[in-house]
């Protein structure tokens, strides 16, 4: 049985000019219905690449991505991106950056009041509806990042796709929407792909964990399966022998075997 | 004769206004109002007080300069003697020809906001057109930065050759004037649409009229503004240039036609209306572009 995503083959390289550079080698990956699976790596080795040919935005060199059994090669809305800058419309209101999502996706199928209810319901999964007539630059880079979350959610996305979401959040804000995007997992069963660079926060979201290797032709190195009930508190993590075990292994992944080589 | 009714009268001026605001300063103070209302009036005189004295100190230079046997242009008191009726009431009517300068200024502003409107539209089309193509930017934008140059009695010739009526002329003028500024920062604005737009544009789906209307306008708009305002400082400047043309009773022609008959008094006025109108012209645009954008213009 093919997976529900499935990365088949892929290979990306970039021409600049008459420079080549090979930036993905053969990457394959499943991702099953529901899971959460993470992919880690170190800066530069192609993740952003990987996770922008998922969602369309860039067209692969060789291979193909297939959703559902459907070959996927433009981007659409079943594949929902949370961007790593969050790329909200700043001239839009927090309410009318997710409504535009909603009305474009649902224009057909849902009424006016039905579309506002579901933009108001997504603002409350990720407790922003307090400021839904803000402007982004009068809320926090933490908020940001949950209105972008609650964009992509309103969509129904097939597959979630986050580019380093609390890439560039403090460590409680960062801690506090974790919780938040795992609660909301644990309730909606969504399909999620998260890139990230923090080995903690890894382990503690994520079903699987997929480390790739340093480019140039970056490939995947090792799939790790983290085997930890759910819901999941950090606290009783702290010391479960099983998370423990998952953060070394891939402790040991990136900074033993394929430490990262600077220059290049 | 007139000097030491002058010198009697302008140093005293001065302190006078100073003092007066100080007094009301200080004394509103002890009231519950006091506290607020306070700070409010002290950044008020702090931005009101200075521009008045530079003022002041430079009508006295001016009369100083000017007020010597053998000066060729005319000292304030002499101006405001000579050409009360037009300072004292921009509206009045004395005849066909003989009206105050709100009159004229409001007849000009009609010809600009003609000119300056078609520039308006016509530069967002073409500067939208323009942006979407790196060659047509890379090709266009030297030939428009040459034109942009070119003042507006340059276009006057060619514009009179090419129209042969002086009132689509005077229009031209105006419009050509402005247009390139417009045409530049739109096109400028919509190159530099961040990829992460276009990213959310293409996730969604929107197709090109969306995308036009929901995320390229808003996105330039901070741009098309600045080009906006570039360009109702330029259509102005030109009224005088298109006026010469058409007569009538703008105050562009008005100026000309003071030149014809030696009344120095009367441009001297006449460039204070068109030097304050300008300035409200611009602050109008300015303030119309920070509504539009929600102050997030221009960052
Ligand atoms: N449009 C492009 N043209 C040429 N090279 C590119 C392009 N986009 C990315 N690359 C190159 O591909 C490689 C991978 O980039 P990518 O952004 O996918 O890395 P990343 O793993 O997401 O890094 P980070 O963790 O810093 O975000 C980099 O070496 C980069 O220089
Ligand atoms: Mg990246």
């Amino acid at each position: 049985m093919t997976p529900y995503l499935k990365i088949d083959h892929v290979d990306k390289s970039f021409h600049r000019g008459s420079r080549e550079t090979e930036v993905l080698k053969d990457v394959t990956l499943g991702v099953e219905r529901g899971e959460f699976v993470s992919i880690i790596g170190h800066s530069g080795c192609g993740k952003s690449t990987l996770l922008n040919i998922v969602a369309g935005l860039l067209p692969v060199t060789k291979g193909a991505v297939l959703l559902e059994n459907q070959e996927v090669n433009e981007p659409g809305p079943d594949r929902a991106v949370v961007f790593q800058n969050h790329s909200l419309l700043p001239w839009l209101t927090v309410y009318d950056n997710v409504r535009l999502a909603v009305d474009k996706v649902f224009s057909g199928r849902r009424s006016r009041s039905e579309r506002h209810e579901w933009t108001l319901h997504n603002l409350e999964l990720v407790q922003m509806a307090h400021a839904k007539d803000k402007r982004p630059s009068e809320i926090s880079g933490g908020m940001k990042q949950r209105v972008g979350l609650a964009r992509a959610l309103a969509m129904e996305p097939k597959v979630l796709l986050l580019d380093e979401p609390f890439g560039a959040l403090d460590a409680l804000t960062r801690a506090h929407l974790q919780d938040s995007v795992m609660a909301i997992h644990q309730k909606l069963g969504n399909t999620v792909m998260m890139i990230t660079h923090d080995v903690d926060e890894a382990v503690l979201l994520s079903d699987r964990i997929v480390m790739m290797t340093n480019g140039p032709a970056a490939h995947i190195g090792e799939v790790l399966d983290v085997p930890l009930a759910r819901p999941r508190r950090r606290l009783e993590l702290s010391s479960n022998s099983i998370y423990l075990r998952c953060r070394q292994r891939v402790l040991e992944f990136l900074y033993e075997r394929h430490s990262f080589v600077e220059a290049a | 004769m007139t000097m030491p009714a002058l010198k009697a009268e302008t140093p005293a001026v001065a302190p006078a206004r100073l003092t007066a605001d100080v007094v009301k300063l200080s004394a509103p103070k002890p009231g519950f109002v006091g506290a607020r209302l306070m700070p409010a009036l002290k950044s008020a005189a702090a931005r009101i007080i200075p521009p008045l004295v530079t003022l002041t100190l430079l009508l006295v230079v001016w009369q100083l300069l000017c007020n010597r046997p053998g000066a060729t242009l005319p000292p304030p008191t002499k101006i405001w003697s000579e050409a009360y009726d037009l300072i004292i009431d921009p509206f009045f009517v004395a005849g066909p020809q003989d009206i105050g300068l709100g009159w004229r200024v409001l007849t000009s502003l009609q010809r600009v906001a003609i000119g300056y409107g078609l520039a308006g539209i016509i530069g967002i089309i073409l500067g939208t057109l323009i942006g979407q193509s790196m060659w047509a930017m890379r090709g266009l934008d030297p030939i428009f930065q040459v034109l942009r140059t070119i003042s507006p009695l340059a276009w006057l010739p060619i514009s009179l050759a090419a129209f042969r009526d002086s009132q689509p002329s005077a229009i031209f003028v105006i419009f050509i004037t402005s247009v390139w500024p417009i045409i530049i920062n739109t096109a400028v604005g919509i190159r530099n649409i961040p990829q992460d737009y276009r990213n959310v544009a293409a996730v969604l789906r929107l197709n090109h009229l969306e995308f036009f209307w929901k995320i390229m306008i808003p996105s330039a708009a901070p741009y098309i503004f600045t080009g906006l305002r570039i360009g109702i400082g330029l259509s102005w400047l030109a009224i005088v240039a298109a006026e010469m043309l058409t007569g009538g009773v703008g105050i562009g022609f008005f100026i000309w036609d003071a030149w014809n008959s030696s009344r120095i008094p009367d441009i001297v006025v006449a460039l204070a209306y068109i030097g304050l109108v300008g300035f409200v012209l611009d602050r109008i645009v300015a303030a119309i572009g920070n509504l539009a954008t929600h102050g997030t213009a221009a960052n």
